[in-house]
C-alpha cells in the first residue's frame, strides 16, 4: 500500500522551505501515518533534494501532518532554477512513499 | 447572531475575474477581497513605478474594475484589494474616474499606504535574510525595493470612515479579511482569539479557487465535478467567532471537509506560530465539520503579535537563461543526455561565465531529483537547461550553444526554445513595526 491510498496532501512554500501536508481520507488512518511516517523517513524520502531538514507538526483537531522541509527548493521560487520552483508537484512524491497499515 | 459574509475575488495577480462577479451578483456579500500580490510581484510593481510615475499597480485593475462596477452598483458589496500593489493612490485615481464614467454615486475609495520602507532599509543592512543566512549587506546586490508586510489596521480605519472600496500595497493576505471584521464586530486589536480566527478565514480565502477543489482534483480519489467552472469560495463569520464556508450552487467546484483542511495547513510550518502583523495565530485545535449550512471552521487562537513586521526585500539577482530541445523513441534519453553533456562541455570550454548551471530530463527526474525511480524509459524526453549567468552576454552565449544542438547535436532533437529573464529575487528581513506609518486617504465620488 502506498500513502496516496489512504491519505491526500498539498504542497505550499516558503522561501526555501517546502511544506507538505498529509490529510487520511479516513480519520482512523491518522494512527497509521503517525506511527509509520516520522519526519526521519521522510527526510530519507527526500533525501535526493539536497542537504534537507525535516519537521513534523500535528494538527490534532483536523487528524493530519505537516511535513516542514527546509533546504527543499534551490534557494526558493524567486531564485530557483528548477523547473517547478515553488516545489509544487512534490506532494505526488510523497504520496508515493509505502505504508503498512495497522490493524 | 450578528454574521459578516465575505467573498473571495482573486488568489493571484493574474486569477479569472467571472467567478468573483458570480459572487457579488449572486451571493448576497457584504464584502469581497481580492488578493492579487505575490512575493515578487510588488518589487517588479516598483521598477514599473520608476520608469512611469502613474503606473506600479496591478494589470489587470482595469479590466476586473470593468466588471466589479456595475455589479456593485446593482449589488452593493464592500471591495478590499491589495491591486494597488506599487502605487495605491494611482490605482484609486483610475479607479475614481471609472466609478465616474460608470455613474455610481457617493462612492468613498481609500488608499492605504506606509509599506514602502525603501527610504528606511538601508538602516537594516545588517539583519539576516530569511532566505539565504546572509545579511542584506552580504547578498552585495542592487536593492530594488522593500515594502512591509503591513496588518489590518489601515484598512479597518478606512471602513470605520465609510470607504466603500479600500486599495492597498503590500498588506498580509488575511489583513483583506481581517480588516472588515475588526470594524463590523468592533473589535480591538488586543482581541487575540478573534484575530486568529479572522487570521483563518483570511487563509481560507486569500487563495480563491484553493479551497474549492482547485489544486485538488484527482481523478478516482478526489473527483471535483465541473473543474472548468470553478468557483470561488465565500463565508460568512459569525459574532461567536465561527466560520461557515460556502460555495454557490450554480459553480463548479467541491467545497468538503477534504477540500478545507487542505487549505487550511496550506503554507503553515508550526500550526501553534502562524506570524502575521497582527497576531501569532495559533491553527493547531482548528475543528472541520460538514454541517447542512456549509462547511463550519472553528477553534483557531492567538497570542500577541510580535512587534516586528516581514519585509519583502527585491533585489537584482543577474539573469537566468532557460532552454529545451525534445527527443523521442526508444533511444531518446541517451540521446537527451549526450546533448546534455555537449552543452556542459561547450560551456566548460568556451569559459562561459556562469555561476550555475542545472539540466533536466523533463520525463526523467525534471519535478524530483531522482526522489521517485523511472524504471522505464519514456519515448519523449525534452532536455531542460537553466544556467545563471550575472551578464545578459553569458546568458546569450548559452542561449546559442541550445540551439546549436539542432545542426551540432544528436540525432532528431526538435522544438528548441529559450527564455532570457533578469531575475529580481526577494530577500526578507524583519524590522520593528516603529518603522511603518500606516496612513489612509481618500477619493471621493459624490
Amino acid at each position: 500500500m502506498k500513502l496516496l491510498d489512504i491519505a491526500h496532501s498539498r504542497t505550499g512554500d516558503k522561501g526555501n522551505t517546502s511544506i507538505i501536508s498529509l490529510i487520511p481520507y479516513d480519520d482512523r488512518d491518522f494512527e497509521t501515518l503517525k506511527q509509520g511516517v516520522s519526519a526521519e523517513k521522510v527526510r530519507q524520502w527526500f533525501q535526493k533534494l539536497g542537504d534537507i531538514q525535516v519537521e513534523r507538526y500535528e494538527f490534532p483537531g483536523l487528524r493530519a501532518l505537516n511535513f516542514v522541509i527546509s533546504n527543499a527548493l534551490g534557494g526558493g521560487v524567486t531564485h530557483s532554477l528548477n523547473l517547478d520552483r515553488h516545489g509544487k508537484a512534490l506532494s505526488s512524491a510523497l504520496l508515493e512513499m509505502p505504508i503498512k497499515k495497522e490493524k | 447572531m450578528k454574521k459578516i459574509r465575505i467573498g473571495s475575488g482573486a488568489g493571484y495577480g493574474d486569477d479569472r475575474i467571472e467567478p468573483a462577479i458570480d459572487l457579488i451578483n449572486s451571493a448576497n456579500l457584504d464584502y469581497i477581497g481580492f488578493e492579487c500580490l505575490a512575493e515578487r510581484t510588488i518589487a517588479l510593481a516598483q521598477n514599473e513605478k520608476k520608469q512611469d510615475p502613474e503606473s506600479g499597480y496591478n494589470h489587470l485593475l482595469e479590466y476586473r474594475f470593468e466588471k466589479i462596477l456595475p455589479a456593485i452598483k446593482q449589488h452593493p458589496t464592500k471591495v478590499i484589494t491589495n491591486m494597488g500593489a506599487a502605487n495605491p493612490l494611482s490605482a484609486a485615481k483610475l479607479v475614481q474616474k471609472m466609478a465616474i464614467d460608470a455613474g455610481l454615486k457617493k462612492l468613498k475609495i481609500a488608499v492605504v499606504t506606509g509599506d514602502d520602507v525603501s527610504s528606511e532599509i538601508h538602516k537594516f543592512m545588517d539583519e539576516v535574510t530569511m532566505e539565504t543566512e546572509h545579511s542584506l549587506a552580504d547578498l552585495d546586490k542592487p536593492i530594488i525595493s522593500a515594502n512591509a508586510y503591513i496588518g489590518a489596521k489601515g484598512i479597518s480605519n478606512a471602513l470605520d470612515e465609510g470607504a466603500d472600496i479600500v486599495i492597498t500595497g503590500r498588506v498580509a493576505d488575511p489583513a483583506l479579511f481581517i480588516g472588515p471584521l475588526i470594524h463590523e464586530f468592533k473589535q480591538n486589536y488586543d482581541n487575540v482569539d478573534f484575530l486568529g480566527q479572522g487570521t483563518l478565514l483570511g487563509h481560507l480565502l486569500e487563495c480563491a479557487g484553493q479551497v474549492m477543489g482547485g489544486y485538488f482534483a484527482d481523478e478516482g480519489r478526489k473527483d471535483v465535478p465541473e473543474l472548468w467552472n470553478l468557483g470561488f469560495p465565500f463565508a460568512d463569520f459569525n459574532e461567536d467567532g465561527s466560520i461557515i464556508m460556502h460555495k454557490l450552487a450554480a459553480s463548479g467546484g467541491l467545497l468538503s471537509t477534504e477540500t478545507v483542511k487542505e487549505q487550511i495547513m496550506y503554507e503553515i510550518q508550526d500550526p501553534t506560530k502562524y506570524f502575521t502583523p497582527d497576531v501569532v495565530a495559533d491553527f493547531s485545535q482548528v475543528q472541520v465539520s460538514q454541517t447542512e449550512d456549509g462547511v463550519k471552521v472553528t477553534g483557531a487562537t492567538g497570542h500577541t503579535k510580535t512587534g516586528q513586521l516581514k519585509v519583502s526585500v527585491g533585489y537584482e539577482d543577474g539573469y537566468i537563461i532557460e532552454g529545451g530541445i525534445s527527443y523521442g523513441g526508444s533511444t531518446a534519453i541517451q540521446r537527451a543526455k549526450l546533448a546534455g553533456d555537449v552543452v556542459k562541455k561547450r560551456i566548460d570550454a568556451l569559459k562561459i561565465s556562469v555561476s550555475e548551471l542545472q539540466i533536466d530530463y523533463v520525463g526523467v527526474d525534471s519535478l524530483f531529483h531522482g526522489v521517485l525511480d523511472n524504471t522505464q524509459a519514456p519515448n519523449e524526453i525534452r532536455v531542460r537547461f537553466a544556467a545563471r549567468t550575472s551578464t545578459l552576454a553569458a546568458a546569450g552565449e548559452i542561449k546559442r550553444e541550445i540551439e546549436a544542438l539542432y545542426t551540432n547535436g544528436p540525432a532528431a532533437g526538435g522544438g528548441v526554445r529559450t527564455n532570457t529573464q533578469q531575475i529580481i529575487a526577494i530577500a526578507s528581513v524583519l524590522i520593528p513595526e516603529s518603522t511603518v506609518r500606516i496612513q489612509h486617504k481618500f477619493l471621493e465620488v459624490r
